[in-house]
């Protein structure tokens, strides 16, 4: 129980005196995150409004696949992002595996199905009202989809966010594709992975207060945000 | 005097909806520069026949063929807004339809200020009264400079006084050659505002006859039934 508490007392001193290695991992964490969030919603938010208004064959069959991606193994990204980039795989030439990209790219894959599915319903029930007014109005399918997302721009902005709590949180497969390097691919779930087996918690717990802050933050900002958008447009 | 051939001409138009017969060979010529009320009880098929004039529901059988290439628009019962200020809905549509951006503005702006909407063109479009969102929809159909602008129970969600605004922008419509054709439940505003009444029962036109006509005394049994209040109407 003491060494709960001493870890802990650790722990706040590390975050309270911002730690150099502290802040460096934070740092680049919420920079390789913000960059996947970035670019899974780039892929996942025009994909997803596409299925919502699309009416082409197999249609149904890429709603069930974009659904069961949501519980996509991130360990099988992971291992799959480094069968790509290994020496030997396809683009083992870009020399990317044990790098920040590698670890945006396999986090980009986690969190773009998770923006295409949650924006599809929300591009679908916005279209249920929509459809006729724009149909009216001369408005065509594919011209509804930049409609669709700017309308619906504030629950799709949750909608990154809840993409880029999903990378944050990743540790399995930024563990396969970053290699968990020092001061080159170290985030802070890789870090508190490693801390806690090597026994050095307050390290590790000073890295989970600040990852449930982060998700914190991240969390009451869409609250917030939502709110407004309602009182200001209904 | 010899007229000249229909700006529309509907011939046999069926409509099968939920496996129900909505409309059952109804045919009907609409010339240019006339104001058209459609009444009937409900479930007659007004509502229907607008959506089918209007090209948002195709017809099962019968053919629907138009004079010459045409602009038209619709105001539904209950205008769909984008979350954007009352004028970008305006912008919106004429981008939609082609118009060049430098145009846009100002048409946009004088269809505002033509329906008294100018002081909060600027105002988020969600945010106004149901009046005044029927009365935006009417800019938004207006700036589009239709040759026929359908509309559809346009103040059934509305309370008098709002109600007489949207009466006095739709005459003003006609009154600039625009061909309106619209459906009520409102036999006062079927009176104020139409040249010739069409009767649909049952899917098919009863009766087309002059409003003065119509209400001093109907052709047929089913219009005096109705509007001796004996049939069932919304």
């Amino acid at each position: 129980m003491f060494e709960i508490f001493a870890s802990l007392q650790a722990a706040w001193a590390l975050v309270n005196g911002a730690d150099p290695a502290l802040a460096r991992i934070v740092a680049l964490s919420l920079e390789l995150s913000l960059a996947a969030a970035l670019l899974g919603a780039a892929i996942g938010l025009p994909l997803g409004a596409l299925v919502a208004v699309g009416r082409f064959p197999g249609r149904r069959a890429v709603i069930v696949a974009l659904n069961a991606l949501l519980g996509l193994p991130s360990v099988v990204v992971g291992l799959l992002v480094y069968l790509m980039l290994s020496r030997a795989g396809p683009l083992g030439s870009w020399g990317l595996l044990f790098t920040p990209t590698a670890i945006v790219m396999a986090q980009s894959l986690l969190v773009a199905p998770i923006v295409a599915a949650l924006a599809r319903q929300t591009c679908e029930d916005a279209w249920r009202d929509y459809e006729e007014q724009l149909t009216s109005l001369g408005v065509s399918r594919a011209r509804a989809v930049p409609t669709l997302l700017w309308d619906a721009r504030y629950s799709l902005l949750t909608t990154v966010l809840a993409g880029f709590g999903r990378a944050a949180s990743e540790v399995g497969a930024v563990m396969i594709v970053g290699g968990n390097i020092d001061g080159v691919t170290r985030v802070m779930t890789t870090a508190i992975a490693l801390e806690t087996s090597k026994g050095d918690l307050p390290l590790a717990l000073a890295l989970g207060f600040v990852l449930i802050l982060v998700v914190l933050v991240v969390n009451a900002a869409a609250y917030g945000l939502r709110e407004w958008s309602v009182r200001r447009h209904g | 005097m010899v007229e000249s051939p229909p700006l529309l001409a509907a011939r046999d138009l069926t409509v099968v909806l939920g496996g129900v017969k909505a409309l059952d060979g109804l045919s009907l010529d609409l010339m240019a520069g006339r104001r058209t009320v459609i009444l009937g009880a409900n479930g007659a098929g007004k509502s229907v026949l607008l959506r089918t004039l209007h090209g948002l529901i195709a017809p099962s059988a019968g053919t629907l063929s138009w004079a010459r290439p045409h602009r038209q628009a619709m105001v539904f019962q209950r205008p769909v807004m984008l979350r954007r200020s009352a004028i970008d809905n305006v912008t919106y549509a004429l981008s939609v339809n082609g118009i060049p951006a430098k145009e846009r503005a100002a048409r946009a702006a004088s269809a505002l200020e033509r329906v008294g909407l100018a002081p909060i063109a600027e105002r988020p479009a969600r945010a106004l009264s149901g009046g005044e969102q029927q009365r935006l929809a009417l800019a938004r159909a207006w700036a589009l400079k239709p040759e026929i602008l359908f509309l559809d129970e346009p103040t059934a969600s509305l309370d008098p006084g709002a109600s007489a605004e949207v009466e006095r922008v739709i005459s003003a419509i006609a009154d600039e050659g625009t061909r309106i054709v619209m459906t009520t439940h409102h036999l006062g505003q079927a009176r104020r505002l139409a040249d010739e009444i069409v009767f649909l029962h049952a899917g098919r036109t009863v009766e087309r006859t002059p409003v003065a006509d119509f209400f001093r005394q109907p052709a047929s049994k089913e219009a005096s039934l109705f509007l001796k209040g004996e049939l069932p109407w919304t």
